[in-house]
C-alpha cells in the first residue's frame, strides 16, 4: 500500500518529511532552514540583549555596582561578538534563505545539504560563545575586536572565542557560496540579473564580500591562536611582530563586515518602500550600481578606524578621502528612496513604518560616519560614546529595524497569518522612542569625552548615562513585545490573502498563496 | 490623527530638549585650549551645520511627501521611475559637499602630525594601569615619574561621597609650560593603550614595542583631563592622564624642585651604598 500510496503522489510533489525534532534537524528545505536560522538569530539577540542590559545598568549609575571591571569587560566583548555573529549575520541569512528562492522562482537553495550544514554549526558555534562566561578565568575579554597583545593575555574563554569564530566564519562561507550559486543559476527563465528584486542584488554582493573576507577573519584568528598557543609572534613586538598588524587585517574583514550588514538591510527597504508607496522603486540600475561601488569602496576604507593608531600623514589623507566617497553612493540611495515615496499613494503599515524608522535614523548615523571620517575630529571620538551613537544608529536602527520591517512584511506569506497592526505599531514607536532615548545622548557623552569599554565615570557623565540606561531597558523590554507579536502571528490570527500589500511585485507574492507551500516553485515562473 | 500630532509633538519637543542641553554646555566638546583642538571644534560646528541643511532638505521632502501623498487622502500614485538628470545631479552634489569639507581637514591632518622642532619632548609610557613620564629634553630633561589615580577606592565602591574630579585625578600631573611646542612620545609596557586629553586635542595609542608621537601647544595654563582610550583591561576606566599648564616663571620653579628632590633621592642613594 505504501509504494502504491508513494506512486500515486509521485515523488516529486511528495510533502512527507520527517515530523517532530528530526524534521528540523535533517531538513533540506529552504523554508525551514530560514525559520531556524531566524529562531536561532532572534534567541542570540535576546542573549545579547540581556549583556547590554548588564551593561547599561551598570552605568545607570557612576561607581560600580553590578558588575566588577572584570565582568563588565566580559559582557562588553561579548555583547559585540554575539550581536554581530550571532544576531544580526545570521537573521539576514534567514531572509536570504527565505526570500531569495521565492523572490526569483527557484525550488531551493543550490545546496540543500551545505544548507542544513551551515545552520546546525551556528548552534555549536553560539554554545561555544555562551559558556565561555563559565570557564576558569571567564569569557574573552578584550573587547570584540579582540586586539592583541590584551586578548594574547586573556585565558581559556578567548580559545573559545576564536573556535567560535571560525566556526561561524565556516558557516558564513558556506551559505554565501549557496547564495551566489542559487542567484546566479537558478532564477526563473526571463529573470536577467537587471530584473532581479533588489533584496536579491544586494544580497548577491553581500555574499561576495563574505567570501571575500570571512577567510581574512579566520586568518587573523588562527594568527592570534598560534601567537597564545604556538610560540608564534606576529602581533608580538619582541619577537619581531606587530600589534598594529593584526588591527590592519582584522579591518580588512571589519570594515566589509559593516557593509555585510547593511546591504541586505537596503535590500529589505528598497522591497518595501516601493511596495507601500504603490510605486516603482526609483533609480533601480542606480541603485545597483551604488550597492555595487559601497561594496568595492567598503575594501578599501578599513585603516578609517585606527586614526589614533599611528599612520603616515599620506596612509591617513587616502582612508579619509575613501571613506568620505562612500557617503556618495549611500547619498544615491536615500534620495532614490525619497524620490520612491514622492507622488506616491503611500499607506504606513508596520513595515513601512519600520523602513521610514531606518531612513530617518540610518541617516543619522550616516551623518555622523562622515564627521567620523574626518581625521581631526575622529581624533577626539574616536573610542567614545560618539563612536558607540554612531554604530549602533547604523546596526540598531539600520540593520535591526530593516530586519524588523522585513519580518512584519514577510510574515504574511510565511505564516499565511497576518500579524497584528495595532500591536506591531506599538512595537515601532515604542523601539523608536527607546532607541533615540538610548543612543542619542550618548552622542553627547562622547563629545564631552567619555571613553568607550569603562565600567565607571566622571560624575559629569552621570545624567545623560541615566537617560541612556532608562532608554535601554524600555528598548529591551520592547522587544518581548515583538516576540509576542510574531508567535501570536504564526499561532493564528486573520487569514493573510495571497496579496496583503496592494503595492507588492516580486514572485512570491504574484505567484503563490499565503502561506507558501512547503515545496514551492517546482515549475519555474515565467518572468516577462 | 490627534494621537499621529501628539507623536510628532512629542518627538519634536524631545529634539529641542536635547539640542538645548547641547548648545553652549559641557555636552559639546569641551572648550579647546590649542591651536589643533580649536580646528578641530570649528570644523566640527561646519560639519554639524552642514548635516542640519542636508537633514532639514532631504527630510523636508520625505516628510511632506509622507503628509501629502497619502492613500487615505486618495492621492493616486505616480509611475515615473527614473530621471538621469536628477540622478547625475545628486551624485555630484555630495561630491562637490565632500571637497569643501575634506579642505579644512586636510591642512588640520598635515598639522597635527607635524611633531617638528618641539621646544621639549616628554615620553609617555602606559602600564597595566598607570602612566609613566620621562622628560626627555628640553627645560626639565631628566625628570621622570609614575602618575597614578588618586581618586580612593572608597569612592568607587560608593562608600565615600564622590569628588568632581572623579576618576580623573592623578598623583603626579604631567606639568608643562604654557605656549610651548610639547612633543609627546608614546610607548606602552604590555598592551595597547592611548593617551588622550580632549581639550588639547591630542590622542594617540601607545603601541608596546614601538614608539608614536603626537604633539601640543596649551594656549592658557589650567589643569586638562583626560583618560586612557584604548580598552587596556580590568582598568582600562582607571588610568587618567592630567596635564597642567603653567606659566614659564612656575614652571622653571616645579622643574628646579622635581631635579632636587631626585637628586636628593639619588644622592641618598649613593650614601646608603
Amino acid at each position: 500500500m505504501a509504494a502504491v500510496h508513494g506512486d500515486a503522489h509521485g515523488h516529486g510533489h511528495d510533502d512527507h518529511h520527517p515530523s517532530g525534532i528530526m524534521r528540523w534537524v535533517r531538513t533540506t528545505n529552504h523554508k525551514d532552514i530560514g525559520t531556524m536560522y531566524l529562531w536561532f538569530s532572534f534567541t542570540m539577540f535576546l542573549v545579547g540583549g540581556f549583556l547590554a542590559m548588564g551593561i547599561r545598568a551598570e552605568l545607570y549609575q557612576p561607581g560600580i555596582q553590578i558588575l566588577e571591571p572584570e565582568l563588565f569587560n566580559q559582557f562588553t566583548t561579548l555583547h559585540g561578538l554575539i550581536m554581530v555573529f550571532g544576531a544580526i549575520m545570521p537573521a539576514f541569512v534567514g531572509f536570504a534563505n527565505w526570500q531569495v528562492p521565492l523572490m526569483i522562482g527557484a525550488p531551493d537553495m543550490a545546496f540543500a545539504r551545505m544548507n542544513n550544514w551551515s545552520f546546525w554549526l551556528l548552534p555549536v558555534a553560539g554554545t561555544l560563545l555562551v559558556s565561555s562566561f563559565f570557564v576558569p578565568g571567564g569569557a574573552a575579554a578584550g573587547g570584540w575586536t579582540f586586539y592583541p597583545p590584551l586578548s594574547t593575555q586573556g585565558g581559556l574563554g578567548v580559545d573559545l572565542m576564536i573556535f567560535s569564530v571560525h566556526i561561524l566564519g565556516a558557516s558564513s562561507i558556506m551559505g554565501s557560496i549557496n547564495i551566489i550559486t542559487t542567484i546566479l543559476n537558478m532564477r526563473a527563465p526571463g529573470m536577467t540579473l537587471m530584473k532581479m528584486p533588489m533584496f536579491v542584488w544586494t544580497w548577491l554582493i553581500t555574499a561576495y564580500l563574505l567570501v571575500l573576507v570571512m577567510p581574512v577573519l579566520a586568518g587573523v584568528v588562527t594568527m592570534l591562536l598560534t601567537d597564545r598557543h604556538f610560540g608564534t609572534s606576529f602581533f608580538n613586538a619582541a619577537g619581531g611582530g606587530d600589534p598594529v598588524m593584526f588591527q590592519h587585517i582584522f579591518w580588512f574583514f571589519g570594515h566589509p563586515e559593516v557593509y555585510i550588514m547593511i546591504l541586505p538591510a537596503f535590500g529589505i527597504v528598497s522591497e518595501i518602500i516601493p511596495t507601500f508607496s504603490r510605486k516603482p522603486l526609483f533609480g533601480y540600475s542606480s541603485m545597483v550600481y551604488a550597492t555595487a561601488s559601497i561594496a568595492i569602496l567598503s575594501c578599501v576604507v578599513w585603516a578609517h578606524h585606527m586614526f589614533t593608531a599611528g599612520m603616515p600623514t599620506v596612509g591617513q589623507l587616502f582612508f579619509m578621502y575613501a571613506t568620505m566617497l562612500i557617503a556618495v553612493p549611500t547619498g544615491v540611495k536615500v534620495f532614490n528612496w525619497t524620490a520612491t515615496m514622492w507622488r506616491g499613494s503611500m499607506s504606513f503599515e508596520t513595515p513601512m513604518l519600520f523602513a521610514i524608522g531606518f531612513i530617518f535614523l540610518f541617516v543619522i548615523g550616516g551623518f555622523s560616519g562622515v564627521i567620523c571620517a574626518i581625521v581631526p575630529i575622529d581624533i577626539q571620538v574616536q573610542d567614545t560614546y560618539y563612536v558607540i551613537a554612531h554604530f549602533h544608529y547604523v546596526l540598531v536602527s539600520g540593520a535591526l529595524f530593516s530586519l524588523f520591517a522585513g519580518v512584519y512584511y514577510w510574515l504574511p506569506k510565511w505564516t499565511g497569518h497576518m500579524y497584528s497592526e495595532t500591536l506591531g505599531k506599538w512595537h515601532f514607536w515604542l523601539s523608536m522612542f527607546f532607541f533615540n532615548l538610548t543612543f542619542f545622548v550618548q552622542h553627547f557623552l562622547g563629545l564631552a569625552g567619555m571613553p568607550r569599554r569603562i565600567p565607571d565615570y566622571n560624575i559629569q557623565f552621570a545624567d545623560f548615562n541615566m537617560i541612556s540606561s532608562i532608554g535601554a531597558f524600555g528598548f529591551g523590554l520592547t522587544q518581548l513585545l515583538f516576540l509576542y507579536i510574531v508567535i501570536n502571528c504564526i499561532r493564528g490570527g486573520e487569514k493573510a490573502p495571497q496579496m496583503p500589500w496592494d503595492g507588492a511585485t516580486t514572485l512570491e507574492w504574484t505567484h503563490l498563496p499565503s502561506p507558501a507551500p512547503y515545496h514551492s516553485f517546482e515549475t519555474p515562473p515565467i518572468v516577462k | 490623527m490627534r494621537s499621529k500630532s501628539v507623536v510628532t509633538l512629542s518627538g519634536i519637543s524631545a529634539l529641542a530638549l536635547y539640542s538645548s542641553m547641547a548648545v553652549g554646555s559641557k555636552y559639546n566638546f569641551p572648550e579647546p585650549q590649542s591651536v589643533i583642538a580649536r580646528d578641530i571644534y570649528d570644523q566640527h560646528i561646519l560639519l554639524m551645520w552642514i548635516c542640519l541643511a542636508i537633514f532639514v532638505a532631504v527630510f523636508g521632502v520625505m516628510f511632506y511627501s509622507i503628509l501629502k501623498h497619502r492613500k487615505s487622502l486618495g492621492y493616486k500614485a505616480a509611475n515615473f521611475h527614473h530621471s538621469t538628470a536628477v540622478e547625475f545631479i545628486w551624485t555630484i552634489i555630495p561630491c562637490i559637499i565632500l571637497i569643501a569639507m575634506a579642505y579644512p581637514a586636510t591642512k588640520t591632518v598635515i598639522a597635527m602630525k607635524d611633531t617638528s622642532s618641539p621646544d621639549m619632548t616628554i615620553k609617555a609610557t602606559g602600564y597595566q594601569w598607570m602612566w609613566g613620564y620621562d622628560y626627555l629634553q628640553g627645560e626639565g630633561e631628566g625628570i621622570s615619574f609614575y602618575s597614578k589615580l588618586s581618586t580612593p577606592r572608597a569612592q568607587v565602591e560608593n562608600k565615600a561621597p564622590k569628588g568632581e574630579n572623579y576618576l580623573l585625578e592623578v598623583d603626579n600631573r604631567v606639568v608643562v609650560p604654557v605656549g610651548k611646542k610639547v612633543r609627546v612620545i608614546l610607548t606602552a609596557n604590555d598592551v595597547i593603550h592611548a593617551w588622550w586629553v580632549p581639550a588639547l586635542g591630542s590622542k594617540q595609542d601607545a603601541v608596546p614595542g614601538f614608539i608614536r608621537d603626537t604633539w601640543f601647544t596649551a594656549d592658557k595654563p589650567g589643569v586638562y583631563r583626560g583618560q586612557c582610550a584604548e580598552l587596556c583591561g580590568k582598568d582600562h576606566g582607571f588610568m587618567p592622564i592630567v596635564v597642567e599648564v603653567m606659566e614659564a616663571g612656575e614652571y622653571s620653579k616645579w622643574v628646579a624642585a622635581q631635579l632636587n628632590a631626585s637628586a636628593v633621592k639619588t644622592s641618598m642613594h649613593v650614601e646608603n651604598k
